[in-house]
């Protein structure tokens, strides 16, 4: 097991290091060169000369990609001499836009894109599952066509649409919610619930139709399983065979899926922060690539893949302990 | 798309599929149950009459009398901050659709030009996918061993990337060329690897089954192995796979216009239209209602005769 969890994470760090290098390689290569921008339109040649060797970008490439790599873990100091500037480990450099350093951009931010997820996935996973199963168990009865076609609608509707409509009708017409903002809980626990309500609604749409559909197809497989069979002719009650024998199988797969989407609305909701104008990761990574904020979209690419590939060992390992068929000795 | 494509020219070249005694090959029975499923037929008849729409878009144009990018000033209110005159959106025997407001061009041409352009780079995003997949699913399937290795962590490395943040990151960044192709080759270089990981996994299971150990035994070239028994073997999950990919593609065409990124102004798409519409929800509904219901309905269509075409081809599988 440990030497398992070794190779894993030495496979997830190579990863995480190609995402890097062909990250940087995009955007510090391929795009417009930062320093002319920052200078705007008033520059001379020698001061575009002076925000770069401050920047570090008149280095080569591979020396620029090395001193971001160690600035992560050692920290790197910018410019030289009185206008010499220390940032610390974990460093992502400096937002080319505001100046901030970019990890304390992220970790402001993180906490509503996690709010916006945590609440999102709370409520796909209730609805979801809860329809999921009991469609299967009403296998093609009224309810079950109803909800299963209801599911096919949601999961069609692309998230930005809903959220518009659900706006115009919610906040334009109706008026019974507020335009969402970043509301913090300890503020205003009311208000906080009422702006967040539509993100989580706009976000957990499409997931709750997968999930209801997966829960639903994985239940119908178990309950024709032979242990199944079994355990209903031994007497038992439906209720505690549902329980105790069809539940564990069916939604093993279900945990899988649910860690790897996720591990992915960390990185950023990005449509959804974007079109609600929540301030969080998601519209960040929007805002600086509208902007070309090189440092930003690194360190935004960068902490999407983490959680991604992080979520992805998660998951198997979760797996291994809730499926014993595959566990590893 | 290019199911229906197929399902019409399947229907016409043999109008008695799926009656009784006649020899039903897996694609004409598939058919024959397609055709009797009312959500089905509807479906395609939704995705047909989009197409239809796409096709003749100029000829919707002339017929009109509004071009794509004309404005018709004449018909929106420039008292009242440029809305269309009328109601719902300015819905008129002159404009079917109404138009937009500020400067009052046609919605329905919009709409029929914008059709055109995600439903092109929808399907070339499907072709190009689809052959990718299939060829580096085969080869790591088929050869195993280091091509395997290579291959497979390709496709690991590509499915760790944050796709939809990468997606819009590599369009801003790269100069505006042909936008509809960047998109295809985007859409494309991230979507293979989740097609590549079902044909790998297929491939690998097939390459030892007998009836492939006996053509090898008989001396069939790799060519042979690889186009006469390991791909028709593929054919029904590829057929699936693809289906139910279509309508991922439209939304991500329109998903990456709408963010700013996909096709340029003034050629619309329908993600762009309803972008442009999101600082007029609130004074003009049907600005936005027009292109969002439209996006709803087909990506709608394309996943339930996804579903349907899956759960057709299961029940011949399992028969």
């Amino acid at each position: 097991m440990a030497r398992y969890i070794s190779g894993r994470i030495a496979g997830l760090v190579l990863i995480l290091f190609m995402v890097c290098l062909f990250t940087y390689l995009i955007f510090f290569e391929l795009s417009p060169d930062p320093a002319l921008m920052i200078c705007g339109k008033t520059c001379t040649p020698d001061r575009v000369d002076q925000i770069r060797s401050s920047l570090g970008l008149d280095k080569p490439f591979l020396v620029q990609f090395w001193d971001f790599i160690s600035g992560l873990f050692v920290g790197r100091d910018y410019g030289s001499g009185a206008n010499l500037v220390h940032c610390g480990a974990p460093c992502l450099g400096y937002s080319f836009q505001t100046s901030q350093p970019v990890w304390q951009m992220v970790t402001e931010r993180l906490p509503v894109t996690a709010t916006v997820a945590v609440g999102a996935a709370v409520l796909w996973l209730l609805l979801g599952i809860a329809a999921g199963l009991i469609s299967a168990v009403k296998e093609g009865s009224w309810w079950d066509r109803t909800m299963m076609g209801l599911a096919l609608g949601g999961a069609s509707i692309p998230n930005y649409v809903l959220a518009l409509a659900l706006q115009y009708i919610l906040v334009v017409k109706l008026q019974i919610l507020p335009f969402p903002s970043a509301v913090s809980f300890f503020d205003d626990p009311v208000m906080w619930f009422e702006s967040y309500l539509m993100p989580w609604i706009v976000l957990a749409t499409g997931y709750a139709c997968l999930y209801a559909r997966l829960t639903r197809a994985n239940v119908i497989d178990t309950l024709a399983e032979n242990f199944m069979r079994t355990a209903r002719s031994k007497g038992l009650p439906p209720a505690l065979t549902m329980r105790r024998h069809a539940l564990r199988p069916a939604l093993t797969p279900v945990t899988t899926i649910f860690g790897m989407d996720f591990a992915a609305l960390l990185g950023g909701a990005l449509i959804t922060e974007t079109v609600f104008g929540l301030n969080g990761v998601g519209k960040m990574a929007a805002d600086s690539i509208a902007k070309n904020d090189q440092p930003v979209i690194m360190a935004v690419t960068l902490l999407a893949a983490f959680f991604v590939v992080v979520g992805n060992l998660v998951v198997d390992l979760v797996y291994t302990w809730l499926d014993p068929r595959v566990r590893i000795r | 798309m290019t199911t229906a494509a197929a399902t019409s020219r399947d229907a016409q070249a043999d109008p008695s599929a799926g009656a009784p005694g006649a020899p039903a090959t897996a694609g004409r029975r598939i058919t024959g149950v397609l055709l009797h499923d009312r959500a089905a037929v509807l479906s395609a008849g939704f995705i047909a009459l989009m197409v239809l729409m796409a096709l003749c878009a100029p000829l919707i144009s002339a017929l009109t009398g509004h071009g794509p990018t004309a404005f018709d000033t004449s018909a929106i209110n420039v008292d009242n901050g440029g809305l269309p005159k009328g109601s719902l959106g300015g819905i008129s025997a002159e404009h079917l659709l109404g138009v937009e407001p500020l400067n009052g061009r046609d919605l329905l041409a919009r709409v029929a030009y914008g059709a055109r352009v995600s439903f092109l780079i929808a399907a070339a995003a499907t072709v190009l996918t689809t052959l990718l997949g299939v060829v580096f699913g085969m080869l790591a399937g088929f050869y195993g061993g280091w091509v395997d290795q290579i291959v497979s962590r390709v496709m690991d490395f590509l499915m760790a990337f944050p796709a939809l943040i990468f997606m819009i990151a590599i369009l801003s960044s790269l100069p505006a060329g042909n936008r509809s192709l960047l998109l295809v080759v985007v859409i494309s270089g991230f979507g293979w690897p989740y097609l590549a990981r079902v044909v790998r996994g297929q491939t690998l299971t097939l390459v030892n089954r007998d009836f492939v150990e006996a053509a090898r035994a008989s001396g069939a070239s790799t060519r042979a192995l690889v186009f006469k028994e390991i791909l028709p073997n593929l054919r029904s999950s590829l057929i699936v796979m693809t289906t139910l990919a279509v309508p991922g593609y439209i939304g991500t065409e329109a998903g990456l216009s709408f963010l700013g990124v996909g096709v340029s102004p003034p050629t619309p798409s329908w993600g762009q239209m309803i972008s442009s519409s999101v600082s007029w929800y609130a004074v003009d509904p049907m600005y936005f209602a027009v292109p969002g219901v439209l996006l709803f309905l087909t990506v709608l269509s394309l996943t339930v005769l996804g579903d349907r075409v899956r759960a057709a081809t299961d029940a011949g599988e399992a028969a």
